[in-house]
Parts: C-alpha cells; sequence; structure tokens
C-alpha cells in the first residue's frame, strides 16, 4: 500500500470518510513527515500541531456517530503565511510581523474549515509576497524538494515545496504575477490562479490589490478543481468578488478544445523549457485539441507595466505598518513619533525596501503620469487584444516559467534578473483572467510547467484542457523523498 | 486702501454623516460619541493587514442629497482614492477619500448656495473616512490614541475662494447647517460634526490656510484675526508667505503650523479594492423624490401658509430642531404668530440671559411644544398678560411645569379689579412712606413706587394703570 501521505486529495476523503484509516492517523503520518523531511526543505514557518490533531479528533468523532463530514474532511492544507488564519501567528515572513497574531480568519480559511480541512501549518514565502524565489524571507530560504540546492520558486515556494514533499494534501497560495504558480511548475505540482474576484481577499495581506488572487496547489488537477469548489464564490467582506459557476466538473468535457500556443514567450525561454511546451503542444493535439501558434506584439510592455503597478500599489499597501497596533516588539520609549515609524520600518528587508520606494516614486507627482498611468494603459490594452483572442480561442499555452529551476543564490544580487522570470505569468495578472500551471516534464531532473490560461470566469476550459494533458501526458509529479 | 487688499475666503467644511447607522467601510457604529476608548472598532477600521473596505451604500445616498441641496451635478462614476500620509491617527497610513485628483471622481461639482444677500459656487463635494483621534495626556509627552472615530463618514464640502467678508462666511455657515440638519445627514450641535478649514488671501497675496477651527463662530474670529494681521503685515511691506496656520482656540490667535503640511505630495491613486459605482437617472430620480424640505423651501412655506414675516422664518428655519418645535406647538394650538413670537423674542432673551445660541437652547429645554401651545393659549385667550406669559415659559423652560390655572390660577391671573389694585398701592405707601415724600418732589420716584406694587402683585397688574393710579393717590396726598 502507498503512503498515506502520498494520497490526493479524493483518496484521503475517501479513506477516511469510509474509515479506511482515521483522521487523526492521517494528521498523526503528515505531521511526522514533516518533522522528519522539513529540516531540509523548510517549507513550513509554523506547524499546528495541537490544533490539527483535535481538529481530526473532532471530524472522527462526527464520523463515528454517522453525522455528515465536509467536502474536505480529513484533508491536511498548508497555508501561505500571507493569509490571516485566527489566534495564529501570521509573519509575510517579515521582521516587522513576526509577533502578528490576526484576530480573524480569511474568507478562504473559514470556507476550508467549513469544509472539514485541516489547517495544518503557515508556509514559507517571500517576505509579502515580494519576490520569485522564495529567498527574500527572514525565515530563510525553501528548498527545491526535486534538488535541495535549487531554488522552490516564489512566492508561494513555502506551499509548492510542502505539496511536492508530500508534507500535506494540498495548499494555499497568492499569486500577485504568478506567484503559485512559479513555484508549482519549479517543483511540480499543480498551481492554480483563479479568475480576479472569484476568490476571496478578504484576510489576505496585500501585495498588490488590484492584482492578486489566493491560489490553491495540489498534486493534481482534480485536488485543484475540489480545493476551487471549495474556497471561491462572491463574499460579503471583498467587494471585488462575484459570484461563480461551481461545482466545476473533474470530468474531462468531450469537446474539442481550440488551443493557442503564444509563441513570444516560447521564443524568449530557454531551450529545454521551449521544447517541452511543444512538445506538450504534440500531446494535446494527439488528445484531439485544435492547436496553432500565435503571438502578441503587446506582451513586450506587460512585465513593466506590471511591476510598475504592483510596486504603486505595495508603497501604499505596505503603508500601514508602523508598529503602533500589533506587529514586533519595540519600545517606542523615548522616540518622536516620526522617527519612530522610520525606525520601524527599517525593519522591512531589502526587496520590500526597494519596492516600496520605487512606488513611491512611480505615484509621485510629475511621475504619475510617465508611469503609473501608462501602466495602466497597458493593462487596459492587454486586457482588449486577449478578450478578443479568447473569441477565437478556449485556451492559450505558454511556458509557465522562461527558464528552469535555478541554484540559490545564484541570482539575488540582481533584482532584474529575478523581476524577469516573471515574464511569462504576470499578464494573467493584468487582465484579472485566470491560468495554472500543470507539470508538463523534467530536463536535468529539473522541472518544467506548462501553462494554461483562459478568459474571466472560464476556469472550466483550464481545468478541462489541464485535466486531458494530465491525464494524456502522465508526468511525475513526486520527488523521490 | 480696503479694496486693494480684499480678502478672497474659500471654505472646506467637513461635515460627520451623523445620521447613518454604520462606519463609512464597515459595520461599526457611526455614532462613536457613547463608546469607551476603543470600543467601537473591528480589524477593518482599524487598518488591520488582509481587511478590506465595504463601501456604505446609505453614504453615497446621504452625500447625493447633499449634491442636490448644493446644486452640484452628480458625477455618473464616483470612485475613491487613497490619500497617503502618514500620521498616528490614520489606521492604513493612507485616507479614502475622493479627491479629483485624476479626472472628476468626487460625487459632486460646480455647486451654487445662495445665503443672506450672497452667494458662493461649491466647487466640489466627496465622501471620505475620518481619522481616529489623538489625546494628549496633559503633563505627559505620550499621547493616547482612539480609533473609535476611525472610519466614520464625512461629507468634504469645498467652496470657492467667493467670500470677501468674515461674516457672509458666519451667514454661509448657518445655512449649510440648516441644510444638512433638514437632509437628515448631519447633527451639527455634536461635538466635532461639523469642523471647517478657511483659506484667505490678501489683495492677490499667497494662500494661507486656517485648520483646526473647530466652531463655525471661530471660524469668522479667525478670519477677521488673520485679515488684521494679513493687512498689518501688507501696511509693513513684509512678505505673506503661503502657509498652513492652527486656530489657538485659548488665546484667539492663528499659528504657524510646524508641519510643511502644502508641500506634501499625497500620491492619490484609485482604491482597486472599492469598485466603481454608477449612480445612473433611475436612481437620481428616485433620490429626488426622496428629497426631504429644505431651508429655502420651509422658510417660502412659514410666510405663505402661517404669514410670518420674513425675519421670524428666516430665524426659525436656521435650525431645523427650532422650526420643527414651532410646527409642533402650532398643530397642538393654531396661533402661528404669537407662537413664533415667543420663540424669536422671549425664547431668545432667555438663551441670551443664558449666553447660549437659540439653536441649541431648544434641544435642552424642559418645555415641550404643547406647554408653549398652552403658553401662547392663555395670551391670545387674555387670561395672562404678556409679562406673567413670560415668567410661566421661563419656569417651564427650567422644570419642565406649566403653571396655569389650576392650582396656582390665582396667582397668575391678571388682576383686573380696580380696588384690588389700590389695595397694593395702599400697602405700598405705607411701607415706603419715605419714597412717598420724595415723589412728591421728584416724579422719578414714582416708577420706584410703581416698582414695588409690581413686585407685590407679582406683575399680575398693568403697570400703565398702576402708575395713574399712583400718581392720582400722590397729588391727592
Amino acid at each position: 500500500m502507498s503512503r498515506l501521505c502520498d494520497l490526493s486529495i479524493d483518496e484521503v476523503t475517501e479513506g477516511i470518510r469510509n474509515q479506511h484509516f482515521s483522521a487523526e492517523e492521517y494528521v498523526s503520518q503528515t505531521l511526522e513527515r514533516i518533522a522528519k523531511i522539513d529540516f531540509d526543505i523548510k517549507a513550513f514557518v509554523r506547524v499546528n500541531t495541537d490544533d490539527a490533531i483535535e481538529s481530526a479528533r473532532r471530524i472522527d468523532n462526527k464520523i463515528h456517530k454517522g453525522e455528515k463530514v465536509g467536502y474536505l474532511a480529513g484533508i491536511t492544507v498548508g497555508i501561505k503565511d500571507n493569509i490571516s488564519t485566527k489566534g495564529l501567528r501570521t509573519t509575510c515572513a517579515s521582521r516587522i510581523l513576526s509577533d502578528y497574531i490576526p484576530p480573524y480568519d480569511a474568507t478562504v480559511i473559514r470556507k476550508l474549515k467549513e469544509c472539514d480541512a485541516i489547517v495544518i501549518g503557515k508556509l514559507n514565502l517571500d517576505e509579502f509576497a515580494m519576490g520569485s524565489t522564495t529567498e527574500f524571507s527572514k525565515f530563510g530560504p525553501t528548498r527545491n524538494p526535486w534538488n535541495l540546492d535549487y531554488v522552490a520558486g516564489g512566492s508561494s515556494g513555502g506551499s509548492a515545496a510542502a505539496v511536492a514533499a508530500a508534507e500535506c494534501t494540498a495548499s494555499l497560495g497568492s499569486d500577485t504575477g504568478g506567484s503559485v504558480r512559479c513555484p508549482a511548475s519549479f517543483c511540480s505540482v499543480v498551481g492554480f490562479k483563479p479568475t480576479y474576484g472569484s476568490v476571496s481577499r478578504y484576510g489576505l495581506i496585500a501585495y498588490s490589490n488590484s492584482l492578486e488572487q489566493v491560489g490553491p496547489i495540489a498534486r493534481t488537477v482534480p485536488g485543484i478543481i475540489r480545493m476551487m469548489n471549495a474556497i471561491s464564490g462572491a463574499d460579503p467582506n471583498d467587494d471585488t468578488t462575484r459570484t461563480v459557476n461551481t461545482p466545476y466538473s473533474a470530468e474531462a468535457s468531450t469537446n474539442r478544445l481550440r488551443v493557442a500556443l503564444l509563441s513570444n514567450l516560447t521564443v524568449n525561454a530557454q531551450p529545454e523549457v521551449s521544447k517541452c511546451i511543444y512538445s506538450a503542444m504534440d500531446t494535446l493535439s494527439s488528445a484531439g485539441c485544435i492547436c496553432e501558434e500565435i503571438s502578441l506584439d503587446s506582451l513586450e510592455y506587460a512585465l513593466a507595466s506590471y511591476y510598475v503597478i504592483a510596486m504603486a500599489e505595495a508603497s501604499s499597501n505596505l503603508a500601514r505598518y508602523d508598529n503602533i497596533r500589533y506587529g514586533f516588539d519595540m519600545d517606542p520609549e523615548g522616540y518622536e513619533w516620526n522617527s519612530y515609524f522610520s525606525k520601524v520600518r527599517s525593519n522591512f528587508g531589502e526587496e520590500v525596501k526597494r519596492r516600496i520606494i520605487i512606488g513611491t516614486y512611480v505615484l509621485s507627482s510629475g511621475y504619475y503620469g510617465r508611469y503609473y498611468l501608462k501602466a495602466q494603459k497597458v493593462r487596459a490594452l492587454l486586457r482588449r487584444e486577449f478578450k478578443s483572442l479568447y473569441s477565437k480561442y478556449d485556451v492559450i499555452i505558454a511556458p509557465t516559467m522562461p527558464i528552469l529551476p535555478f541554484r540559490i543564490g545564484e541570482k539575488i544580487d540582481d533584482p532584474i534578473k529575478i523581476y524577469y522570470v516573471d515574464i511569462d505569468t504576470v499578464v494573467s495578472n493584468l487582465t484579472g483572467m485566470p491560468a495554472i500551471s500543470v507539470p508538463a516534464g523534467f530536463s536535468n531532473g529539473l522541472p518544467i510547467g506548462l501553462q494554461i490560461m483562459s478568459d474571466e470566469f472560464k476556469e472550466q476550459k483550464i481545468f478541462d484542457a489541464a485535466l486531458l494533458f494530465e491525464r494524456t501526458a502522465k508526468i511525475q509529479v513526486r520527488p523521490p523523498l | 486702501m480696503i479694496s486693494m487688499y480684499g480678502p478672497k475666503i474659500g471654505l472646506e467644511i467637513h461635515c460627520q454623516l451623523t445620521g447613518l447607522k454604520s462606519k463609512l467601510f464597515c459595520s461599526c457604529h457611526c455614532n462613536y460619541r457613547e463608546y469607551t476608548p476603543n470600543e467601537n472598532i473591528c480589524p477593518t477600521c482599524t487598518g488591520l493587514p488582509g481587511t478590506l473596505p465595504l463601501l456604505n451604500q446609505t453614504a453615497i445616498e446621504k452625500g447625493a442629497m447633499v449634491c442636490i441641496a448644493l446644486k452640484c451635478s452628480i458625477t455618473n462614476t464616483i470612485m475613491f482614492y487613497r490619500k497617503n500620509y502618514f500620521y498616528l491617527d490614520l489606521p492604513k497610513n493612507f485616507q479614502l477619500t475622493q479627491y479629483n485628483a485624476h479626472g472628476i471622481t468626487s460625487i459632486g461639482v460646480e455647486g451654487l448656495l445662495e445665503y443672506g444677500q450672497g452667494e458662493a459656487r461649491i466647487r466640489r463635494v466627496q465622501l471620505e473616512e475620518d481619522p481616529g483621534r489623538l489625546v494628549y495626556l496633559n503633563g505627559s509627552s505620550s499621547s493616547l490614541i482612539d480609533y473609535n472615530r476611525a472610519g466614520v463618514p464625512l461629507v468634504e464640502i469645498v467652496t470657492e475662494p467667493d467670500f470677501h467678508d468674515p461674516k457672509d462666511v458666519r451667514l454661509f455657515l448657518n445655512k449649510l447647517a440648516s441644510i444638512v440638519e433638514h437632509l437628515g445627514v448631519c447633527d451639527t450641535s455634536l461635538e466635532g460634526a461639523v469642523r471647517c478649514d478657511a483659506n484667505i488671501s490678501m489683495g492677490g497675496s499667497r494662500r494661507v490656510e486656517i485648520k483646526n477651527v473647530s466652531s463655525f463662530g471661530d471660524v469668522e474670529k479667525a478670519l477677521k484675526f488673520e485679515m488684521t494681521r494679513q493687512k498689518a503685515m501688507l501696511n509693513y511691506e513684509m512678505e505673506i508667505k503661503g502657509e498652513t496656520r492652527h486656530w489657538d482656540e485659548q488665546r484667539k490667535i492663528t499659528k504657524q503650523s510646524r508641519s510643511k503640511e502644502e508641500e506634501q505630495d499625497y500620491r492619490y491613486f484609485y482604491e482597486p479594492d472599492i469598485p466603481a459605482i454608477q449612480i445612473d437617472e433611475d436612481y437620481l430620480k428616485e433620490l429626488h423624490s426622496k428629497m426631504p424640505e429644505l431651508p429655502d423651501e420651509r422658510k417660502e412655506r412659514f410666510i405663505n401658509y402661517y404669514k410670518l414675516t420674513e425675519h421670524v422664518s428666516k430665524v426659525l428655519i436656521e435650525h431645523k430642531d427650532l422650526a420643527d418645535y414651532f410646527e409642533e406647538s402650532v398643530k397642538i394650538y393654531f396661533a402661528p404668530k404669537e407662537i413664533s413670537n415667543i420663540i424669536v423674542t422671549d425664547l431668545m432673551s432667555y438663551a441670551d440671559d443664558n449666553s447660549k445660541k437659540l439653536g441649541s437652547t431648544i434641544r435642552n429645554i424642559k418645555m415641550t411644544p404643547k406647554q408653549l401651545a398652552e403658553i401662547a393659549r392663555m395670551i391670545k385667550e387674555g387670561i395672562v398678560n404678556r409679562k406673567t406669559a413670560k415668567q410661566i415659559l421661563y419656569e417651564a423652560v427650567v422644570s419642565g411645569k406649566l403653571i396655569t390655572s389650576s392650582e396656582n390660577e390665582k396667582d397668575f391671573r391678571k388682576i383686573d379689579d380696580e380696588s384690588l389694585i389700590l389695595q397694593s398701592i395702599e400697602n405700598v405707601f405705607e411701607t415706603e412712606s419715605l419714597a412717598v415724600l420724595d415723589a412728591k418732589k421728584n416724579p422719578n420716584v414714582a416708577n420706584y413706587l410703581l416698582g414695588k406694587v409690581m413686585e407685590l402683585s407679582k406683575g399680575r397688574v398693568d403697570p400703565g394703570r398702576a402708575l395713574s393710579l399712583i400718581n392720582k393717590k400722590l397729588l391727592k396726598s
């Protein structure tokens, strides 16, 4: 029999409901596994041991009494440490929030708990989700389970690595410019960025609020679908959410999908990556899809537009961290308030400071029109162009990452190089449209991800294509750990 | 000289929407004044990480009503912007507001308000959130922060620099206060519910902003002080700096602010967490039908229906409570002239005696409109004279008791019987024999005797009649 920790979401909920194993057994094994291997991976920043066992016992009790249990009963979900969990420290991997314990649950956490999912712990990230490698964390970098010398991707590096290393059934990340898809690609798991407004952001600690969404990571596409059925939908606490057409189906549609490969993104990719994506297109064709190649000139401006908007919003979103009501231990005695603010805010990490400074600059009078306004125009243009593409195609495919995972520390001294790796993912955040990364293959033992995108609120089309690809391509998603 | 230095004054009024139940972006109570510090708060209004603003739709409605009353055109797409600056009382270190930094996004623009003889153009009307409140401790270098107020909805009304005299500013503000009261959006009597900043430039010199003025009366004083200061500076050919000054309530002067607020770059940008709100024709039509009677319309009605004078009507409608009190009273006993006269003269003099304003007086008196109606009836029916009526009024105002016919009737009825009046006079002549001697030589002393008679009869005799009886008696004796 395979290890419990390797089971998919469907298998875990089935197993627990049919009493093949108890939720407590499953959680205990998960906790043992974390204790055994996370010292190497460093995906978890906090393990919710006591609460998790208690929740598992509650679920087992319900089952013994013959009561109904939730849709995700007994699965263990790791949570990126920028999603608020009531009573459980939430730090954004920042010194500035090292003592912050939220008094409320994010909507996605509440929904997971209502489905009887178990919050197993909090996962590592780049400080305030700013980064693509999970190296900018006050806890240190998360390592890639496929090769511990390599980055796990980011900013939801902990979320992807933990799922890949079977330290939890599934996880939540957040995707502002690719932060779910990038580490999913680097760790060979499935990561999904929903349409802007389909999952509540209430409780997600904002980095760039017009771009980001909470997104699930799982080892299979049906796992993602199940997670999405649990967390998506209109939320009275988030005015930007909308009603969505759930439940999503995990039965692949028999319709012939019209697929376009965005060649701008393969041209610029590392040859190994590019090759892998073309072979993925062949796989889809062989499975009955109608595939062709397209290119889009305006993509050239996407990355710059993304960073201008993200940094501008970040500079304002992070202004609230003044350590007055919450934060970390620093005695205000003897400070005049302005100098206290400065002293407090010097505790941000280098990358966060860089983004706050650039963001402040692009919003300043005299520069607003030159940068922020232009970026918004690019954004509107991209949205129009993608809208028209989706009148011709069901989904668009591309690499998730232009390069293979790289060594820890390799790019840390050159911010531009790190910004550049987001080039394939940011466009979906700018347009607000959904995108998934599914494992597409390996090169030298390092994972490559296929990105599948679609029109807003057309998540089902993405799932259809991803299910088809997953079932046809059969790519390995568990590292030998 | 004066015209060359003629001032141009503009105003920025912040008016809390106290008529709402909840704050602008969360469900905490709008009426924060009843709470102990930091009790009326939630994760959203204290800006905890991950919280999102949820726009109070009623605030949009009330804001739009203010716009209609100020004849503003209402924007069809309204948006919220972040005004970024660091301050202790600001939970998020940005304020959500609507400033038209990038196109028109405020709820209303380009309005007009007529007051007294003048009029002022309204530049914009916008919704925004109030910050928290700083409490400074005496003898301590630290201060406390109370977030109960944080997120309370404000409507900001900005005028063009159309005032040339601080007196007009006061007239304008009184009119505005009456309007927001009639709309039911703001209880202007609550401390801090209306605040006013002013800007003034003399004869084309640079603009000086005056902040921290907490009452409308002080706005006029602050502006007068500032005009005097600036005129003096111009006379000495000193340059007037464009700056922000604070009104020192105790010393009644303006002082230069330490911070250089005018140099601040607020980096306004659109708040993505609040989707843009569309205001369509249907919404506006419905709103127009819901508009309550405004002060000008009410004044016209008072003149036409109750046949009151322009002046009396104006005094009454200046405070909604006063006009309401009047109308309630009239409903009980239809004597609009008598009732309005009592309010405008007797009640006003009561307020003056207690150095209070008529508007705040009407809220605090114990007399009910029904009692006022009763007093008017007694006057009308000749049961009491005006002087007695005034005493009854004062008593009712203070104690809430109307001393009428039943138990003390005799004490208050007018004394018509001449023999009774003569009896009083007799008594006075006996006790005041020395004064009586004086009065024979000096006619003014007769008035002293009259006073004594009035005192003895508790004011129930007609003074003219009593005086002639006194004079007659003096001649006789």
